[in-house]
């Protein structure tokens, strides 16, 4: 018995981790809520406050979609229709507004986002959730597909391939705010994040809430207990749609503008991969997840237009090795650190961190160095990592494929004894591995 | 009645097409239980590294190597991603397939860059067949066919009449049994997933030229090939043929017949509108068939998912 209670220790700490968190009390929603009005002052840039807003629109609609894949095991490859239609509503209203048919100040657009989305996620819903796994992922990348080829078709409604604009400025004024400078924008829209990532964590603490995770853990008994799995599922494709909604209309605001690339398959893909790296187990996954994702996107994108194949390659790589995303690569080591351990990680960490580091920098360089062989082969010099070479020349070619195969080989010899620290770390007596 | 011909060849043709990729999404899906979102971006694959080879040696050699190396290139994907993933779970299986796709298709753009490359017909095959109903058929789409229609009779042979088509059907249903009976399974399924994308790379092969192939070309038979799968119903080959048929010749006739919706709204008895660009209706009276040819399989496969969730002729719960 005693070993047995031992034993669980481990499941007992991630329990702990994923259920007690620390949402419940009302400090780290008034401290997110200072840091967040505090941000604009510190990064000052204009570029600064265009990616903060643009990482802002990108968290809700991750977390939006978590509560679909990550709470209730639903699949969707159609996300950024909710999105994109909550999006052009909201624009149309903007232009509604402008010719003072309409009062309607601009901090409530959101709402209206949402409630479109809502509307056409009851409408989807009420056919695509009587299925969760394959047929419902099938059914969202059909209706995905077939909103996208709309987009073409119905001009009167998605403006046709150079899509609709508005003007957020004509908005009757707000406490004197006409919302012309990034800077309010950028106040309305962590308002509407911090209220929607509260809303949504509400969300995760009603019965429905808590009977999605059931009915995506184990339908079966969910089924049993005498939930309606179809009725669950409906329920939080429902909500999702609504802050997927929200997402859409503070885009409309952002950007003032929406086309058909805004709600197509490509977006879709974007917000799994946002939601995915950050880690879809944990209710705050999708918040690291749209950093990351946004960063990568606007600050690599800058400087190399491979981007899409990096964060393609680093997907993939995620998918197979480190399902639970980085919130679960730090969850996991809150194992050692309840255990008092985590000081026997950080030498073989340190070690593999420099092999894997040139392991890195070598692969980057040499897919960089081909791409430019290929596409730029006029131009003899390139700059990479702020160094600037002959690419006619022998030599970058061998260091950097030196790096790549050396880096390699150290490294899986040191990535041994990282798994065995590893394992001494997490090892609780009388639990079997 | 001439062009009523023409387009039931030209149906028929890229039906079997689309039958050479969904046979082998099906073939995968019934064995694993995975759809296989990234199966287009063999297709592509195909295309490119046939035109690849077909720029050293020639068309015929990159008939038959293109699909060999995209055979390998599947197999390697189930042996080493696939394998890997599945112990996570379904949903993991199929975000590994759909980030897949957009990997393989970024990698195409990296190698072969972002524009359509000139892939072509064999000079041997650049003349007319026959003429037919005063429209001409080329050659090549006859060879097109015969290569679709070879590869359907073989299968099926292969399938049903030979000892590893047993092994493989049986497989299918009771993957446990015939491991017990001491064959290898994972190396069935590593076989399955290769050849199955391997019948995708032949089908970029032979489409490549015709077709054209540029970066989206998977993009744009991708998602009309899960559309036949699951429209004839997910893991049934019988239903994969006759759904890949049905889309073929449902697009080739949409796209060439140009019925407005405008006609049918003046038939219907109601009057033209003055201005046009004005009018809140317009882009349902400036609608036409061709114009709704791209959308109509995305309608089918709602329209069957709502009202028939297993396909035409699934049986298969999911």
């Amino acid at each position: 018995m005693a070993c047995l209670v031992r034993g669980s220790l481990k499941r007992k700490i991630m329990n702990n981790i994923i259920q007690k968190s620390a949402l419940s009390a009302y400090v780290p929603w008034v401290v997110s809520a200072i840091v967040l009005s505090i941000l604009p002052f510190i990064f000052t840039g204009g570029g600064a406050i265009t990616i903060m807003n643009q990482i802002g629109i990108t968290i809700v609609l991750a977390m939006s979609y978590n509560m679909l894949l990550g709470q209730g095991g639903m699949l969707s490859f159609g996300h950024a229709v909710y999105m994109g239609i909550g999006g052009f509503v909201a624009v149309h209203v903007m232009n509604i507004v402008e010719n003072e048919s309409l009062w309607l100040p601009l901090p409530l657009l959101p709402l209206v986002g949402g409630l479109v989305g809502l509307g056409f996620a009851t409408i989807i819903g009420s056919f695509s959730t009587r299925k969760a796994g394959t047929v419902f992922a099938m059914i969202s990348l059909g209706i995905g597909e077939l909103i996208a080829a709309c987009c073409i078709i119905i001009t009167v409604f998605f403006g046709g391939e150079e899509g609709i604009s508005g003007d957020r400025t004509m908005a009757p004024p707000t406490f004197g705010i006409e919302f012309i400078t990034q800077k309010e924008v950028y106040f309305l829209i962590a308002f509407w994040v911090l209220i929607s990532v509260f809303c949504m964590y509400l969300f995760t603490q009603t019965p429905v809430g808590k009977m999605a995770n059931a009915v995506r853990d184990n339908p079966e008994r969910a089924e049993f207990v005498g939930y309606s799995m179809r009725w669950v599922r409906f329920v939080s494709f429902c909500a999702a749609g609504f802050f997927a909604g929200i997402a859409g209309a503070l885009f409309a605001i952002n950007y003032e503008i929406l086309t058909e690339q805004n709600l197509n398959l490509n977006m879709s893909f974007q917000v799994l991969l946002a939601t995915y790296i950050g880690g879809v187990g944990f209710f705050l996954g999708p918040i690291f997840g749209a950093i990351l994702f946004t960063l990568l996107q606007t600050v690599i994108g800058l400087q190399t237009d491979l981007w899409a194949l990096y964060t393609g390659i680093v997907f993939i790589l995620m998918v197979m090795f480190l399902p639970a995303g980085l919130t679960g690569l730090f969850a996991m080591h809150l194992i050692p650190m309840q255990l008092g351990r985590l000081g026997m990680l950080v030498r073989p960490y340190a070690k593999i961190f420099i092999p894997g580091l040139a392991f890195l920098i070598g692969s980057i360089a040499l897919i960089e160095l081909i791409n430019h062989a290929r596409h730029h082969g006029e131009e003899q010099f390139m700059t990479l990592f702020w160094i600037e070479f002959d690419t006619k020349s022998f030599l970058p070619w061998i260091v950097f494929t030196l790096m790549v195969v050396v880096g390699f080989y150290i490294s899986r010899i040191i990535a041994r004894e990282v798994t065995e620290a590893w394992g001494e770390a997490t090892f609780v007596e009388g639990e079997r591995r | 009645m001439d062009l009523f011909i023409i387009n039931v060849i030209d149906g028929l043709i890229y039906g079997l097409l689309l039958f050479m990729l969904s046979s082998g999404l099906t073939l995968i899906f019934s064995m694993m239980g995975v759809l296989n979102l990234s199966h287009a971006a063999f297709y592509m694959l195909g295309a490119y590294l046939a035109y690849q080879i077909s720029i050293i040696t020639g068309f015929w050699v990159g008939l038959i190597v293109a699909p060999l190396l995209v055979t390998i290139l599947g197999a390697a994907v189930e042996r080493y991603g696939l394998r890997r993933v599945h112990q996570y779970g379904h949903v993991p299986e199929l975000i590994f397939t759909f980030g897949l796709f957009f990997v393989i298709e970024e990698l195409v753009q990296y190698i072969w860059g972002r524009s359509m490359v000139n892939y072509n017909s064999p000079e041997s095959l650049d003349f007319i067949a026959f003429n037919l109903a005063g429209g001409s058929i080329p050659a090549y789409k006859v060879f097109m066919l015969l290569v679709s229609v070879g590869i359907f009779v073989a299968l099926y042979y292969v399938l049903a009449r030979t000892r590893v088509g047993m092994i493989i059907q049986a497989a299918l249903s009771y993957p446990k049994t015939v491991e017990a009976l001491g064959h290898n399974v994972p190396l069935v399924f590593m076989g399955v997933f290769g050849v199955g994308t391997g019948l995708a790379g032949l089908a970029g092969v032979i489409a490549g030229p015709s077709l054209t192939t540029f970066p989206g070309m998977a993009f744009l038979l991708g998602s009309i090939v899960f559309v036949c799968v699951v429209v004839g119903g997910l893991g049934s080959l019988s239903g994969a043929f006759i759904a890949s048929l049905l889309i073929g010749w449902l697009q080739t006739f949409a796209a060439s017949y140009n019925v407005g919706a405008g006609d049918i709204l003046i038939a219907l008895g109601y009057e033209y509108p003055k201005d046009i660009y004005y009018h809140p209706w317009r882009d349902l009276w400036t609608l036409t068939l061709p114009q709704i040819g791209p959308i109509l399989p995305y309608i089918l496969l709602v329209l069957v998912l709502v009202f028939r969730p297993n396909g035409l002729f699934g049986k298969r719960e999911s």
